[in-house]
């Protein structure tokens, strides 16, 4: 009896595995896979993204497609995990046979998938994979892994040269997260550009994700002659320095990366001590470029809400890869690789840019200002 | 100098919630020489307990005080009666090991409930929102209220220790259970009570922490929890008045390191602190050599 049941589980599973092969390419389709946290820790930024990236896709194919083909987008959940990623990255690369793979959201998940794209030849590209080493690393670029997002560590550069250029400041006060790569390279990065722009950092203070009180160090730092602070961490620790500095009459203005980019800043820090707060972002609805109002439009239009900075990502990474394939000519994913790498003065809404040697994009940071805890002034900072 | 006596000040707030802490832990020690590791999970409860009373049920901060300290006291017991109660002769390290289970079971309870994210306590309005300069050093109301609800409790806490028949049985109790017993002392309600009594403090420096700091999360008590018990072994595990001033000490200590140091050294020169009291005087400050009679 053992055995007819399992005899009969193998046929079944065979079966199944069969089934599985069943879709086959149509000629005039462009497949093109999804592979995001719809479920899971991360789902917000997974979903918003693919509502970008859907948007973009009916656009192009209500004008047509590309060269006459339409696209096929094949959507996955990889459920915020990292091994799903890699497993619905290849299912996509050899059994659905897509021409380039857009996602995950976040560098960890991300990263996992590029191994497969470099065994399969499939490009991969990501919209907020933000982490320094996910398009290149001590073995330099990989070739077939693509972001239309800056680094990390650039936006230190870019809120130094802001603050040099945009504020006049000459003396500045770093405090950085020193329990994140991202803190780290933040405040190094802030650090040796403000100093090379012949400002001078007069005083650098450390703390640790998750630390409360920073009254001691900004005591501290209260001793010296500042125009501008710089902390280099996320909203969770950067909310509470806001409001223990300006109740301790600190009041010179803050700057900061996107993480300062969460509502939760505002319920940490408080509205009242929310003024003079500057922090680097993706996109901003407040920009009043004209292709950013028309993309915020038919977003409103199709989903009835304003999009978010990943929305915008995923948006402008659809249009990045729909653009490579238009310049291969060809649905060949090698040719598409190398016209993506290829990319010059694209122009999307999270600004325009070009792909560096990297896979890194050159573009434009988008610097929101914070007023009585609102997002009042946003400003395009070029590189 | 105006800098050192910001720091201090800054120090003498940070160590009122050591101290409200420690005041627990020594107080459970000193009557059933138990390390009540759940102890810090009281005082996340307190900080929780006031969110919820704040944002949900709108109440004030000294309302909001007053249920969380009565909650705290009720969870304080509960515990007692569920999990150390039936290990009363078991030994000490089956009962050490119960109050880490005991932990990491709130803990995770709560982050099942309310989740794991940070949450942010409502701004506070009127009084609690003012600050004063004296010259050049910036004093917050928050802290003040912070420093005086602590000083009354203490003060408080002292008189039930010292003047009260209960008190009177806590201190007979921590001498000597099985004389106590014989003295007609109902050891088991004075136990619960000592829980009770800490725990309350417990649930204070909780809702004190998350008004003055804002910020509260499941996993809150583990640090500032290690911190007090530092402190209550700095000042003579067992002793009231250790607890006390042990708090202080180390709540000052660590902002000086910040200040005056490094702030990465901070969590560092404290437990290093534990180990030197270790070495040198392991009854503490304030404690005793007491002989063991053979």
């Amino acid at each position: 009896m053992k055995r007819i049941i399992s005899i009969f589980l193998v046929l079944v599973l065979t079966l199944t595995l069969f089934a599985g092969c069943g879709s086959k390419a149509n000629e005039n389709e462009i497949r093109i896979g999804i592979n995001y946290e719809l479920s899971g820790d991360v789902a917000s930024y997974g979903q918003a993204s693919v509502e970008g990236i859907e948007l973009a896709i009916e656009e192009v194919n209500k004008a047509g497609g590309i060269n006459g083909k339409l696209i096929k987008p094949i959507k996955y959940d990889n459920k915020s995990d990292h091994s799903t990623a890699t497993t619905l990255a290849t299912k996509l690369m050899t059994q659905d046979k897509v021409v380039a793979v857009l996602g995950p959201a976040t560098s960890g998940a991300f990263k996992a998938t590029i191994p497969e794209a470099i065994k399969n030849k499939v490009p991969v590209a990501s919209g907020s994979a933000t982490d320094d080493s996910v398009t290149v690393d001590e073995n330099g670029v990989k070739e077939y892994a693509f972001r239309i997002c800056f680094t990390d560590s650039f936006q230190g550069t870019a809120m130094a040269n802001y603050a040099l250029k945009n504020m006049s400041a000459t003396k500045a006060a770093v405090l950085m997260d020193s329990s994140s790569d991202y803190g780290k390279g933040l405040a190094k990065n802030f650090t040796d550009t403000f100093e090379a722009g012949g400002g001078k950092v007069v005083a650098s203070e450390a703390f640790v994700a998750g630390d409360t009180d920073f009254n001691a160090i900004l005591t501290k730092i209260k001793g010296n002659d500042f125009d501008v602070i710089f902390i280099s961490g996320y909203y969770n620790e950067a909310g509470l320095i806001i409001k223990q500095a300006r109740a301790q009459g600190i009041n010179t203005p803050i700057l900061g990366p996107d993480g300062f980019g969460a509502p939760e800043l505002v319920e940490l820090a408080g509205a009242d001590a929310l003024n003079d707060v500057y922090f680097s972002s993706h996109f901003s609805v407040l920009d009043k470029d004209p292709s950013v109002s028309g993309f915020i439009e038919s977003f409103k239009a199709k989903y009835g809400k304003e999009p978010d900075q990943f929305a915008a990502l995923g948006y402008d990474l659809a249009m990045f890869v729909i653009d490579g394939i238009k310049r291969a000519g060809s649905t060949d994913p090698v040719a598409i690789k190398d016209a993506l790498a290829a990319t010059k003065d694209f122009v999307g809404v999270t600004g325009s840019f070009s792909m560096d040697e990297n896979h890194n994009p050159v573009k434009a940071v988008v610097v929101v200002g914070i007023e009585n805890g609102v997002h009042a002034t946003s400003e395009r900072v070029e590189q | 100098m105006e800098q050192l006596l910001q720091q201090i000040i800054n120090g003498i707030s940070l160590g009122s919630i050591y101290a409200l802490i420690a005041l627990g832990y020594t107080m459970v020690y000193g009557i059933i020489k138990l390390i009540n590791f759940a102890h810090s999970d009281v005082y996340m409860l307190g900080a929780y307990i006031g969110y919820f009373c704040m944002t949900k049920l709108n109440l004030g901060f000294l309302p909001s005080l007053v249920i969380a300290m009565i909650l705290c006291t009720i969870v304080g017991v509960t515990i007692e009666k569920v999990a150390y109660k039936p290990l009363r002769n078991s030994t000490r390290i089956a009962v050490l090991i119960t109050a880490i289970g005991v932990s990491l079971f709130i803990e995770y309870v709560t982050m099942a409930i309310a989740g794991a994210n940070v949450r942010s306590y409502p701004p506070m309005t009127g009084l609690m929102a003012e600050s004063f300069n004296i010259g050049s050093i910036n004093i917050t109301m928050q802290q003040l209220i912070t420093l005086g609800i602590t000083i009354l409790l203490m003060v408080l806490l002292q008189f039930i220790v010292k003047k009260t028949r209960i008190g009177k049985a806590m201190r007979a109790v921590s001498l000597d259970q099985d004389a106590a017993m014989l003295m007609g002392i109902n050891v088991n309600s004075t136990i619960s009570f000592t829980f009770a009594l800490g725990s309350a403090l417990a649930g204070a420096a909780g809702i004190m922490v998350g008004v003055y700091y804002n910020s509260i999360n499941p996993l809150m008590g583990m640090l500032p929890g290690l911190k007090a018990f530092v402190a209550a072994v700095f000042g003579g595990i067992g002793i009231i008045p250790g607890a006390m001033i042990g708090g202080y000490f180390i709540g000052i200590i660590e902002v000086l390191v910040s200040g005056y140091g490094n702030s990465m050294y901070r969590d560092g020169v404290v437990f290093a602190i534990l180990i030197l009291v270790l070495i040198i005087k392991p009854t503490g400050l304030l404690g005793k050599n007491i002989r063991e009679k053979v």
